[in-house]
């Protein structure tokens, strides 16, 4: 194998400004991804658990919609299908005056997708709290909603702490498939890099090497917030 | 919806080529998944640290990024191009491995360490005891969550559209753009992945309930 090595190339203009920039937008589309899933998890996980049959079976719907398409498929959807499907007015907006459409259509796609998989995380949590808890919630005088608000979902929402920090390095990675759309995030910045300069090993091992460095730190986070870990001290 | 029928084979070829894609990379992954778990068990320190790292490594970074290395690194070692099939084939089984190891090393630890103690005790042999009572308990345990992890790569099998591999996802974009129906086509690839996965987890959940 011949190749000239020049480890150095990442560090130099302009190319460690890319990959200072990729892992912005990276981060970016992790964070407002994640705030939309929670915001939209929690109530489908709820409806789940307490609705009425057919309340249920919609939940269960959509959890299972967004389950079982590829994220890449609905990230073209939501840039390609969903304008030509709105009220003509607002499709041209989206299409024309939208403030950063390809980042704003990845995160509502990244958002949407992540809140199916954050739902089952938490409906999974909400089981695992026995159910004697939420008779005794009742038989203490609470109301179903403060029992679910003061007992099951404070010791849910431990259960699932770990597993948490481990969906956010998810949607880190899964982050990288908004490149697909036109989003220059980190991993299309190491790209790039190979592209203009030949230098593949370098700029995909920089690249790596942030993502390790990422996942490193939610292993430690997670590796805290174990229930073993936070078990109340008496 | 003409246009969909017109290319209907060319969607089915990439189809077979996304499902053909889903069976190496299961079968390849679960054979070097087993080697790394075995490693791990019987490689000493730093057998577990080899693999300990490599489970790490690939499950921090993005299969996209993964799929990237090896399309440009494989031809620069072997010195030629190979396509896009065969860097994409080396990528899912790499990186399905890491998945396969850790879901086998699950499965083993879901086995209380008295089945263990209680077959030795019986006068078993150590590698008889893994073979008759461990490995029979961990596999049951571990099949749902293989074929799940399938359902998972069967997905991630789509990523190949960044290097241009026709499976389905990259033949049903070809065709939207072709005929300019982006709208029809992309609601029924949708609605092919939902069945096919939707389907597959039935199959899996009721197999999970005839298990004794």
């Amino acid at each position: 194998m011949n190749y000239a090595w020049d480890w150095g190339l990442v560090l130099r203009e302009p190319y460690a400004g890319w990959l200072i920039a990729g892992v912005a937008w990276t981060l970016a589309l992790s964070a407002a991804g994640w705030a939309l899933a929670l915001i939209l998890a929690l109530p489908v996980a709820l409806l789940r658990v307490l609705g009425s049959p057919a309340i249920r079976w919609l939940a269960g719907f959509y959890v299972s919609v967004f389950r079982n398409i590829p994220l890449i498929l609905q990230m073209f959807v939501w840039f390609f299908v969903v304008p030509e499907l709105m009220p003509r007015d607002l499709g041209l907006w989206v299409k024309r005056d939208m403030p950063q459409p390809e980042f704003t259509t990845a995160v509502v796609a990244l958002g949407m997708y992540t809140s199916g998989r954050l739902a089952e995380l938490f409906r999974s949590g909400i089981d695992a709290v026995p159910r004697g808890q939420v008779s005794a919630a009742l038989a203490c005088g609470l109301t179903r909603a403060q029992a679910y608000q003061y007992v099951i979902l404070p010791q849910a929402f431990r259960i699932i702490l770990a597993p948490l920090t481990s969906e956010f390095l998810s949607i880190v990675k899964n982050s990288s498939i908004a490149l697909t759309i036109g989003v220059v995030e980190l991993t299309a910045e190491s790209r790039q890099i190979e592209d203009m300069t030949f230098h593949g090993f370098e700029a995909f091992g920089a690249a790596t090497l942030i993502y390790v460095v990422i996942a490193f730190g939610l292993d430690r986070m997670a590796a805290r917030l174990r229930p073993s870990a936070l078990a109340v001290r008496t | 919806m003409n246009a969909l029928w017109d290319n209907a084979a060319f969607l089915v070829e990439g189809l077979a080529l996304s499902l053909g894609l889903t069976a190496i990379g299961v079968l390849g992954g679960l054979s070097l998944g087993t080697a790394l778990a075995a490693l791990r068990l019987f490689g000493g320190r730093a057998g577990g640290a080899v693999v300990d790292v490599y489970v790490f490594a690939f499950r921090a970074v993005p299969l996209i990024l993964v799929i990237f290395w090896f399309y440009f690194m494989v031809p620069l070692i072997l010195g030629r191009p190979v396509g896009a099939f065969a860097s994409a084939v080396v990528a899912f089984v790499l990186f399905e491995a890491a998945y396969y190891s850790e879901i086998i090393r699950g499965g083993l630890a879901s086995v209380r360490p008295g089945q263990m103690n209680a077959a030795l005790a019986c006068g078993m042999s150590h590698l008889a005891a893994l073979r008759y009572v461990v490995l029979p308990q961990a596999f049951r345990a571990m099949m749902p969550v293989f074929l799940t992890q399938a359902i998972v790569l069967f997905q991630d099998t789509s990523l190949v559209f960044v290097v241009s591999l026709h499976d389905f996802l990259t033949a049903a974009s070809i065709v939207a753009n072709r005929a300019g129906r982006l709208v029809e086509t992309y609601l029924l690839a949708c609605l092919v992945y939902y069945l096919v996965c939707l389907g597959a987890t039935a199959a899996v959940a009721r197999m999970r309930r005839s298990a004794p």
